[in-house]
């Protein structure tokens, strides 16, 4: 599977990433090669195979719904780039 | 004192011979004098490393000592230990001071030990030469033109220039097995779940699983031993006892069975790694083990099917930096999509960004069956190859590389030729076992691991394997020409 520059600039947008013009024909060239490494799995036979998702097979524990956090909105802000009266800022979204 | 381990220092700080102050301040000073020829560390914790002594003096004296009281280590730089940076080696988390501690720092610290700092690695753990770091690479003590490997870069190299005795490490597809071969050191990434993930940053979920890096097989086993265990806030640990790891060091090795995958052993890997490894099963067939050839019929499929799942567990993982929330934010945002593709475009390195659009791509509208699903299959195949050979045999051995450390910028531009590196130690990732690298010998000057594989929470059996090869030889006791 060879990529071209469309195909990165439509894969940066779905994952919101900023590549610059520059960046581009690197990333094709190099997620090409990674696609083409990546291709050799289809010529194995996987018919009726169980797809892996956990090593152990494991599944969710439950537990009793109580409440075991308590509200640490201020402490977990002191990370935040921009915040105001407790809510995180962004560029106004809705006109 | 440096060339102490972890253990023989627990010995002396019960005798009295210094204090876990003296014993912390010596580290300190070491890696402020050192430490700018390897760049190993991000952050240098002293103040609150020297109270956490201080603390571990006076509850001794108090008659109050836990496994690792006073004991000097350092946290790889994706766990969380709060009120420290943990920047995952990224731009995007320069300015991110941990709200509080991973589950594996928590219960370090309950133990006694004392956080000198966080060490370097790869960006968000993707890299296997630990130059992909936004704080610069390291470098590897035994040759400072040359790699550590990856992605415990940092760790690796810190506890082979005996700058701490130990380390904590996390291994998504052999990074802290990686790194240990190519630094000489022992290095131990247990059954998936076996130790908590709360509190370390996400690369791969279902792949991601810490573990120590050490100087010794009885050092690995004694931290284990503390990070081990099931824990309420990560639904993925494990819930299965925890032995003691230390009682079975010094069980017979007579009747071992070794396994041999003669996949590992093929094309492309060092000559000098493959006689080193020979020999060191010769030690293990001196013991009384018995050695036979094994297949893994899949092995070659490892790599492709890792950078399907990997990347894709990390396109998902990695969209919570947004630049609203934490993390890096763009100057000037001129709307809110402006924001979220400055802020990713410009605080990710150029290798989480390429495989964030892998995985994007192999998620994408019309590709999931053919990559994802098939991935997942072939997930299963390696990991029933595993589990075939595991009852013919008690362990596998294998090198841990194919090639001794290699010199920096050697690989870097080519991704597929860093990703073959991994190609004897991701396989383990895809199937969840337990495995070690241990020293055992030197080609070219440079030191080779001996990889060792076991069935599902088989540790015990895995330290116990290392430890009486330590016994036996002194390849782990090597350090650096003028260390």
């Amino acid at each position: 599977m060879s990529l071209d520059k469309s195909d990165i600039e439509r894969i940066a947008h779905l994952a919101r990433l900023d590549i610059s013009e520059q960046e581009v024909p690197e990333y094709a060239t190099s997620i090409s090669s990674i696609l083409s490494l990546i291709d050799q799995m289809q010529a194995t036979d996987t018919d009726g195979v169980l797809p892996l998702a956990h090593p152990l097979d494991a599944v969710q524990r439950l537990r009793k719904d109580e409440v075991s956090e308590s509200n640490q909105r201020e402490r977990l802000q002191q990370n935040a780039p921009a915040i105001e009266d407790g809510l995180f800022l962004v560029p106004r979204v809705i006109e | 004192m440096f060339n102490l381990t972890l253990t023989e220092l627990a010995t002396r700080l019960a005798q009295g011979d210094f204090s876990s102050v003296e014993l912390t301040q010596a580290y300190l000073d070491r890696i402020q004098a050192l430490d700018s020829q390897y760049n190993s560390f991000i952050t240098l914790a002293a103040d609150s490393a020297l109270e956490q002594a201080k603390l571990a003096d006076e509850l001794r004296k108090k008659g109050q000592v836990g496994l690792l009281s006073g004991l000097p280590i350092a946290h790889k730089d994706l766990f969380c230990t709060a009120g420290l940076k943990t920047s995952c080696g990224s731009k995007m988390l320069d300015n991110f001071i941990s709200p509080y501690n991973a589950t594996l720092v928590e219960r370090l610290n309950q133990a006694g030990a004392v956080t000198l700092g966080k060490t370097n690695m790869d960006e968000f753990a993707m890299g296997s030469s630990n130059e992909s770091s936004y704080y610069g690479p390291v470098r590897n003590p035994w040759d400072t033109d040359r790699v550590p490997g990856g992605s415990s870069g940092g760790s690796a190299a810190a506890v082979a220039a005996r700058l701490v005795p130990a380390c904590t490490g996390s291994d998504t597809g052999g990074s802290i097995r990686q790194p240990a071969a190519l630094c000489g050191i022992t290095g131990l990434k247990p059954t998936y779940g076996r130790i908590s993930r709360y509190g370390m940053v996400a690369y791969a979920s279902s792949f991601d699983q810490a573990g120590p890096m050490t100087r010794s097989a009885e050092d690995a086993a004694l931290m284990l031993q503390v990070m081990a265990g099931l824990d309420p806030l990560d639904s993925t640990s494990a819930d299965q006892p925890v032995p003691d790891y230390r009682a079975h060091l010094n069980d017979s090795l007579a009747g071992l069975k070794i396994g041999l995958p003669k996949e590992y052993f093929a094309e492309g890997l060092d000559p000098g790694i493959a006689q080193q490894v020979q020999a060191a099963i010769q030690e293990f067939e001196r013991m009384g083990a018995q050695v036979k050839e094994v297949s893994l019929p899949n092995t070659e499929l490892c790599i492709p099917a890792y950078y399907i799942l990997a990347p894709a567990e990390a396109s998902s993982n990695l969209s919570r930096f947004d630049g609203v929330r934490y993390g890096y934010r763009c100057e000037s945002p001129v709307d809110l999509e402006d924001l979220y593709k400055r802020s990713r475009g410009e605080g990710f390195g150029s290798e989480v960004k390429r495989r964030i659009m892998v995985g994007t791509y192999a998620l994408s509208e019309g590709f999931y069956d053919a990559y994802y699903r098939k991935a997942q299959q072939i997930r299963r195949m390696i990991q029933q190859d595993f589990l075939t050979v595991l009852k013919d045999v008690d362990v596998i051995m294998a090198p841990t590389t194919p090639q001794p450390a290699f010199k920096l910028g050697e690989k870097n531009s080519d991704p597929v030729a860093m990703y073959m590196e991994d190609i004897y130690t991701l396989s383990l990732n895809l199937a969840g076992l337990p495995g070690m690298s241990i020293p055992c010998g030197q080609s070219q000057g440079l030191p080779v691991g001996l990889q060792i594989i076991g069935s599902y929470f088989s540790e015990a059996k895995l330290l116990n394997i290392a430890h009486q090869f330590q016994l036996a030889t002194d390849w782990h006791q090597q350090s650096p020409a003028g260390l």
